[in-house]
């Protein structure tokens, strides 16, 4: 409905080059329109619409429009939706990152268990660069220095060297008795930090206790890792203490996926929406235009003006929200068109681990093409084998699909 | 390729559970926290539980120290 409309279009506003309306998504007031795309072959007659590298290479453009030390933003245009989903789902399941898996309690006396504390450590993303490490095979794999990183945790609380001296009554719990008594209420607004000491364990306790070639691995020394291995903010509090509770642990930490839990994802969001489209198609009277421009989000309508002509601001179109709160005023019906450009993906990413963000596109893209080998290796199986291939074949070759029928 | 479990001696991953297989190490005066005041105390076979410092007769037992292994999840 929205195609044939499209197509015989007034030029009142032209937002830029015209958008192919094939790329558009229709968005009326309670409906959605052509949301699969038709560029495949036998769809419209008379046309070769099969894919070509050539087209497909003409059309593919990647480029960043924001990027911040933990969150980048980037369009990813000419693909299909498959494809872009494809990148999300594999950057936040599938690209690994290192991260403490075991963790051996020698003492906890805080008044978090032991499990609960496991698995908050568990959580605290590490700054070690996934690909200088292996991956352990399994949980009972003989750890090595090249699959594990070793971390020590031990942290005592003790009283505030201030706090011992009103303790003239038994002197363990000074400041404890003290207000018991409620005889000096002064030491009830003491804060936390002139009444103990270590009474927070931080992710930054963490000592990283380097085993075997890992000194040179792992170390600071090397300009690919300016740092020693670590947690990336050191400010996360792990646990509260008081004074004679202690923690003592050692921390194995290693390299996983996503999938296999979610402390090794790499990002903490990863998204992406469809660039939005706005059409007008009719000028806007003059006493609607205040009311027209704040249907969309701020700064989407330009307003002319000397004119008050009303325009879409190209740049800033990628931030509406397409409420369709225009197509709820009869003033506006038909004025205007709604839509999205179905191969146009707006893409938000914040990395939580030791990746740059602008690196994280790159490595789903790895992660992709093993894919795709391991595919076509299976798929090279499939094929019938001519009688010399066959004995080939037939030894596994350590490939990881066996899809041998016949 | 070394073993970072090699140095930790009977810690390792294998230790597993920290439980299975280690002998209890020889007797040694077992200390009691007081509940009130937190003292340590020693508590002697047929003598009353009874804190030292305060007198209070509730005694909290010591965490052992043994290795105890969880997985971070």
């Amino acid at each position: 409905m929205s195609k044939k409309s499209g197509s015989k279009r007034t030029k009142v506003e032209s937002q830029d080059a015209e958008v192919d309306p094939r790329r558009l998504v229709g968005i009326s007031a309670e409906r959605v329109t052509n949301i699969s795309s038709t560029d495949f072959p036998g769809h419209y007659p008379d046309e070769d619409n099969s894919w070509s590298h050539k087209k497909f290479k003409k059309n593919l453009k990647v480029e960043v429009k924001r990027l911040s030390q933990r969150s980048i933003e980037f369009d990813l245009v000419g693909v299909d939706a498959s494809i872009a989903n494809a990148f999300r789902r594999i950057m936040i399941a599938e690209v690994p990152t290192v991260c403490i898996e075991e963790v051996y309690v020698f003492d906890n006396t805080g008044v978090i268990v032991d499990e609960v504390l496991s698995h908050r450590i568990g959580l605290v993303p590490l700054n070690v660069d996934p690909s200088i490490m292996s991956m352990k095979e399994s949980g009972e794999a003989q750890a090595t220095d090249q699959n594990t990183i070793v971390f020590k945790l031990e942290l005592e609380c003790s009283w505030h060297p201030s706090m011992q001296q009103p303790s003239k009554d038994k002197g363990k719990a000074p400041a404890h008795a003290a207000s018991q008594s409620s005889a000096t209420p002064s030491t009830q607004n003491i804060p936390d930090n002139m009444r103990y000491v270590n009474y927070e364990l931080l992710s930054g306790h963490l000592v990283w206790k380097p085993v075997g070639e890992q000194e040179t691995v792992f170390g600071p020394n090397e300009a690919s890792n300016p740092q020693k291995p670590g947690p990336i903010n050191p400010n996360i509090v792990l646990a509260k203490l008081r004074p004679g509770q202690g923690v003592k642990m050692e921390l194995y930490a290693v390299k996983g996926v996503g999938k296999d839990h979610a402390k090794f994802s790499p990002v903490a969001t990863a998204t992406y929406r469809l660039l939005p489209h706005i059409k007008i198609k009719k000028p806007i009277p003059r006493e609607s235009v205040e009311k027209f421009k704040t249907c969309f989000a701020p700064g989407v309508i330009k307003v002319d003006s000397r004119t008050n002509e009303v325009s879409v601001d190209k740049v800033a179109v990628r931030k509406d929200w397409v409420s369709r709160e225009v197509l709820r005023h009869p003033e506006f019906e038909g004025v205007v068109e709604l839509g999205r450009v179905r191969d146009h993906f707006l893409f938000n990413v914040e990395s939580e681990s030791a990746y740059a963000p602008e690196r994280l596109l790159p490595e789903a893209i790895k992660v992709m093409r093993e894919k795709l080998a391991s595919i076509k290796r299976a798929a090279e199986m499939l094929a019938v084998p001519s009688a010399s291939e066959l004995i080939e074949v037939e030894k596994p070759q350590g490939a990881d699909v066996s899809m041998q029928d016949a | 390729m070394s073993d970072p479990t090699a140095s930790q001696g009977t810690q390792g991953p294998t230790g597993g559970g920290g439980m299975g297989g280690m002998m209890p190490p020889p007797r040694e005066n077992m200390d009691y926290i007081c509940a009130d005041c937190g003292a340590k105390n020693e508590i002697k076979p047929r003598e009353p539980i009874r804190c030292r410092e305060c007198g209070h007769r509730i005694m909290y037992k010591k965490r052992t120290k043994r290795m105890v292994q969880f997985e971070a999840r």
